[in-house]
C-alpha cells in the first residue's frame, strides 16, 4: 500500500521544482535557460517567417503584388537579419546545446551557469533593439550592412539594427566560451574525448567559431556605426576609406557563421542516424574531426563572397580552392551517415524523417556550393536567386531540419511527454515537400538570371515564381503544425518514460524530465558512444 | 578544526570551502575559470584585432598622412602614461601574489595602488590628451579644424586614434569597476591562500589591457616620429 502511494506521488524534476515567472527569469539551470531561448527563438522565427511570407506573396506578380519597393527592401533586410542572427545562429547551440551539453557530459550544469543566464539577457537586449528597429520603421541595408550604403546613404534605423546584432553577438561569445570550458573541464569520469557524443563535437566546433569570429563582426558593425554617427571616413571611399575592407571584416565572421548554422545541425543528425538505424555510427573519428576541419577551413574561405568585389584574381583563386576544400569534410559526414544507414534496421520516426530530409537537402545545398566556389560560374550567378536557393538549402534545409529533428528527438527528454507521431511525420513530409517546391525553382530562376533583392521581375520568370510562392505556403503550413501539437503535447501528451527511442546516449540514462542537477549521482562512462551493436546482441542498455 | 572566533573568521572559513554546486572540487573550479578567462581574452584579441588590422591597412596606404597625425599626438605624455600603466601591472601582479599568500592587508594596499595608477592613466588620457585634442580641432565628426595637407586621411588617423584609445579606456573603466568590487570582497575577508581565484583572473584581465596599450603606444605615437 505504502509503496503504491510512493509510486503515484508526483516526481520533482527541473520543470516543477519551482514555480512562478521569477523562478524562470532568474534560473541558472541550463535546462530552463534552454526553454527561455526556445521561447525567444520561436518568436524571432515567427517575425522572420512573416517577412518571408510577405516577400513571396509580393513576388506572385512580376510587377509586385502588394508592396512598395522600399517596403520590400525592409522586409528582406528584416528577414535576413532576424533569421541569421536571432534564429539560425543561436537556435541549436542555445536551445539544444544548452539543454543537452551538460547531460551528455554527465555534468550537473555548464561551467558558468550565471554567465549562461546573462547571455540570454544579452540576447534579449539585442533582440529587443532589433524589434524596436522593425517597429520604428525597419531597416533596408540587407543583412550584410554593406558600407557605404549602410553608413552614408540610408535613412532608416540602421543603428538600432546593427546595435541589436552587436549586442546579441556577445551572447554568442559567452555561450561559446561556456561550452568550450564545460566540454574541457566538466566531463564525467571515463568520458574521454573519443567517447563524446558527436553532438558535443559539433558544439565544440561551433563554439570555436563563436569565440574567434563573433568579436570581429561585432567590432566591424561598431566601426560602421561610428562612421555613420560621426560621418568620419573608415569605409567611405570619398574620404579615402575602403568599402571592401568592411566586406573582408564582415565575411571573416559571417562565412564561418554559416558553419555555426550547419555544424550543430550535423551534430544532431549524427545522433539521429545511429539511433533510428540501431547501428553504431560509421567512422566516429572521421565524423568528429570533420567538424573541427569544417570550423578550421571555414575561417579561410570568406573571400568567395567577394569574387566580384574587385579583389585580386590570385586572392580569388586561393579562396576558390579553399572553399572547395570545405566539401571534403562535409562529404565525409554524408558518406559516414550513409554508411551508417547501410544494413541498419531503420525506423521512420519523425526525427528520422527530418534527418533523412537533412541529408538530401544538405547534399543539394553542398553541391551547389561548389558551383558558387568556382569563380567563373560565380560571376554568372552572383547575387541571383541561385545564391538564394543555395544558402537556403544549407541554412534552412540544413539548419532548420536539424533543429526540428533535434527538437522532436529530445522533446520527450525536455518535457517527459510524447507527441502524436502521425502528425509529426506528416509535418516533416510537408516541410520537406514545401521546402523543395519553394527553393528548387529558385536555382533555375537564378541560373536564368533573376537577381536577388528586387521587388519586381521580368514576366518570363512568372511561372517559376508562382511555383515558389505556392511551395512557401506549404512550407509555412508545415511550420505551423508542429507548433500546435508540440504545445498540446507539453501539457497533455502521453508520458514518455526516460528512454522512448531506446538510445544509448548518456542523457537518456536519467529520468525524463531530468532533476535539476541532471543525475542522481555522477555517471561513470565505460563504453564508446553509440553502442547499438550491443542492443542487437540483446544486451540491455542502461 | 579550532574555534571560530569572529564573524570575519566565520566568513573566511565558509568561503574557503565554497565550491559552486556545478563543480566537484576546487581544482576543477579553478581550472574552469582559468580556461574561461583565457578564452575570453582570446575573444578580446579578435575584437581589437579587427581595428588593429584596419588601422594597419590604412597606415600602409596613407603613410605620410598618418605620420602627420602622429606628430600631433603628445608623445612624452603618452610615454609617461605607458610607464604609469606598466607600474599598475606591477602592483596588480603583487596584489595577486599577496592574495595567493593570504596577506589581506597587502592585497588591499596593492589593489588600491592599482586603482589609483589606473585613475592617473585615465586622467592623463581624458584631460591632458583627449580634451586637448578636441580643443585643437582633432576630433573628426565633432570638431575638426585641421586644414593642412591630406585632411581626410589625417582625420582617418584621428578616427582610429579615438576608437582604439577609446575602447582601451572603456576596458580600463570596466576594470576599475571590477576592482571596487574586489576591494570590497577583500575587505570583507572573502579571499584566502586557498581562495584567490577572482583576484588571479582579474590580474589576467588587467595585464591584457596593459598589453593592448603596449601595442597601441608605438602604433599610434611612435611609428614615423622624429625627435
Amino acid at each position: 500500500m505504502s509503496s503504491a502511494e510512493v509510486a503515484i506521488e508526483p516526481r520533482i524534476h527541473y520543470l516543477n521544482v519551482d514555480y512562478g515567472i521569477k523562478s524562470w527569469l532568474l534560473t541558472t539551470d541550463h535546462k530552463r535557460i534552454a526553454w527561455l531561448y526556445l521561447m525567444a527563438i520561436t518568436f524571432f522565427f515567427t517575425i522572420g517567417g512573416v517577412a518571408a511570407t510577405l516577400m513571396r506573396l509580393n513576388l506572385l506578380e512580376p510587377q509586385g503584388l502588394l508592396l512598395e519597393p522600399e517596403t520590400y527592401n525592409k522586409l528582406f533586410s528584416i528577414h535576413g537579419i532576424i533569421m541569421v542572427f536571432f534564429f539560425l545562429v543561436p537556435s541549436i547551440p542555445a536551445v539544444l546545446g544548452n539543454f543537452l551539453l551538460p547531460m551528455m557530459l554527465g555534468a550537473r550544469d555548464v561551467a558558468f551557469p550565471r554567465l549562461n543566464l546573462l547571455s540570454w539577457y544579452i540576447f534579449m537586449t539585442g533582440g529587443s533593439l532589433m524589434v524596436y528597429a522593425v517597429v520604428a520603421g525597419g531597416v533596408d541595408t540587407g543583412w550584410t550592412f554593406y558600407t557605404p550604403l549602410s553608413s552614408l546613404y540610408l535613412n532608416t534605423h540602421v543603428m538600432a539594427a546593427a546595435g541589436g546584432v552587436f549586442i546579441a553577438g556577445f551572447s554568442s561569445i559567452l555561450t561559446g566560451l561556456n561550452f568550450v570550458v564545460t566540454i574541457h573541464k566538466m566531463r564525467a569520469p571515463g568520458l574521454t574525448w573519443f567517447r563524446l557524443p558527436l553532438f558535443v563535437w559539433s558544439m565544440y566546433a561551433a563554439s570555436i567559431i563563436f569565440i574567434i569570429g563573433t568579436p570581429v563582426v561585432a567590432i566591424s558593425l561598431a566601426l560602421m556605426g561610428i562612421e555613420r554617427f560621426f560621418h568620419v571616413g573608415i569605409f567611405d571611399p570619398a574620404l579615402g576609406g575602403d568599402p571592401v575592407l568592411f566586406q573582408h571584416l564582415f565575411w571573416f565572421y559571417s562565412h564561418p557563421a554559416v558553419y555555426v548554422m550547419i555544424l550543430p545541425s550535423m551534430g544532431v543528425i549524427s545522433e539521429l542516424i545511429p539511433t533510428f538505424s540501431k547501428k553504431k555510427i560509421f567512422g566516429y573519428h572521421f565524423v568528429a574531426f570533420s567538424s573541427i576541419a569544417i570550423a578550421a577551413i571555414g575561417f579561410l574561405v570568406w573571400g568567395h563572397h567577394m569574387f566580384v568585389s574587385g579583389q585580386s584574381v590570385y586572392a580569388g583563386l586561393v579562396f576558390s580552392a579553399l572553399s572547395m576544400a570545405v566539401a571534403i569534410p562535409s562529404a565525409i559526414k554524408v558518406f559516414n551517415w550513409t554508411a551508417t544507414l547501410y544494413k541498419g534496421s531503420i525506423s521512420y520516426e519523425a526525427p528520422m524523417l527530418y534527418a533523412l530530409g537533412f541529408i538530401g537537402l544538405f547534399t543539394i545545398g553542398g553541391l551547389t556550393g561548389l558551383y558558387l566556389a568556382s569563380m567563373g560560374l560565380d560571376q554568372h550567378v552572383h547575387d541571383t536567386y541561385f545564391v538564394i536557393a543555395h544558402f537556403h538549402y544549407i541554412m534552412v534545409g540544413g539548419a532548420v531540419m536539424g533543429y526540428l529533428g533535434g527538437i522532436h528527438y529530445w522533446w520527450p527528454k525536455m518535457t517527459g511527454r510524447l507527441y502524436p507521431d502521425g502528425w509529426a511525420r506528416v509535418a516533416a513530409i510537408i516541410i520537406f515537400v514545401g521546402f523543395n517546391l519553394t527553393f528548387f525553382p529558385q536555382f533555375i530562376l537564378g541560373y536564368l538570371g533573376m537577381p536577388r533583392r528586387y521587388a519586381v521581375y521580368p514576366a518570363e520568370f512568372h511561372t517559376l515564381n508562382v511555383v515558389s510562392t505556392a511551395g512557401a505556403s506549404i512550407l509555412g503550413l508545415g511550420y505551423i503544425i508542429p507548433l500546435i501539437y508540440l504545445a498540446w503535447s507539453a501539457r497533455y501528451g502521453p508520458i514518455a518514460g526516460p528512454n522512448p527511442w531506446k538510445s544509448t546516449g548518456l542523457e537518456w540514462t536519467t529520468s525524463s524530465p531530468p532533476i535539476t542537477h541532471n543525475f542522481e549521482e555522477t555517471p561513470v562512462v565505460t563504453e564508446e558512444p553509440y553502442g547499438y551493436d550491443r542492443l542487437a546482441e540483446g544486451i540491455p542498455v542502461a | 578544526m579550532g574555534m571560530i572566533a569572529s564573524r570575519r573568521e566565520y566568513q573566511l572559513h565558509n568561503t574557503q570551502t565554497a565550491v559552486y554546486e556545478q563543480f566537484d572540487d576546487r581544482t576543477q573550479q579553478h581550472e574552469a575559470s582559468s580556461l574561461g578567462m583565457w578564452i575570453f581574452l582570446a575573444t578580446e584579441i579578435m575584437f581589437f584585432g579587427a581595428v588593429f588590422t584596419s588601422y594597419t591597412v590604412y597606415r600602409n596606404l596613407y603613410t605620410t598622412a598618418f605620420e602627420i597625425g602622429s606628430h600631433h599626438l603628445n608623445t612624452p605624455i603618452g610615454a609617461i602614461n605607458t610607464a604609469v600603466l606598466i607600474c599598475s601591472s606591477l602592483t596588480m601582479a603583487l596584489a595577486v601574489h599577496a592574495a595567493q599568500t593570504g596577506k589581506r592587508k597587502q592585497l588591499m594596499a596593492y589593489l588600491v595602488s592599482t586603482m589609483l595608477l589606473g585613475c592617473v592613466f585615465l586622467f592623463i588620457k581624458f584631460v591632458l590628451e583627449w580634451i586637448h585634442d578636441y580643443k585643437e580641432g582633432f576630433a573628426p565628426g565633432l570638431h575638426w579644424t585641421y586644414a593642412g595637407p591630406h585632411t581626410n586621411q589625417v582625420a582617418m588617423f584621428f578616427c582610429f586614434y579615438f576608437i582604439l584609445t577609446g575602447i582601451h579606456a572603456t576596458h580600463m573603466i570596466v576594470g576599475e569597476g571590477i576592482m571596487v568590487v574586489l576591494l570590497y570582497m577583500a575587505w570583507k575577508g572573502r579571499f584566502s591562500a586557498e581562495r584567490y581565484n577572482p583576484i588571479e583572473m582579474f590580474g589576467l584581465y588587467w595585464h591584457f589591457v596593459d598589453i593592448i596599450w603596449i601595442f597601441l603606444f608605438p602604433l599610434l605615437y611612435l611609428l614615423g616620429a622624429h625627435f
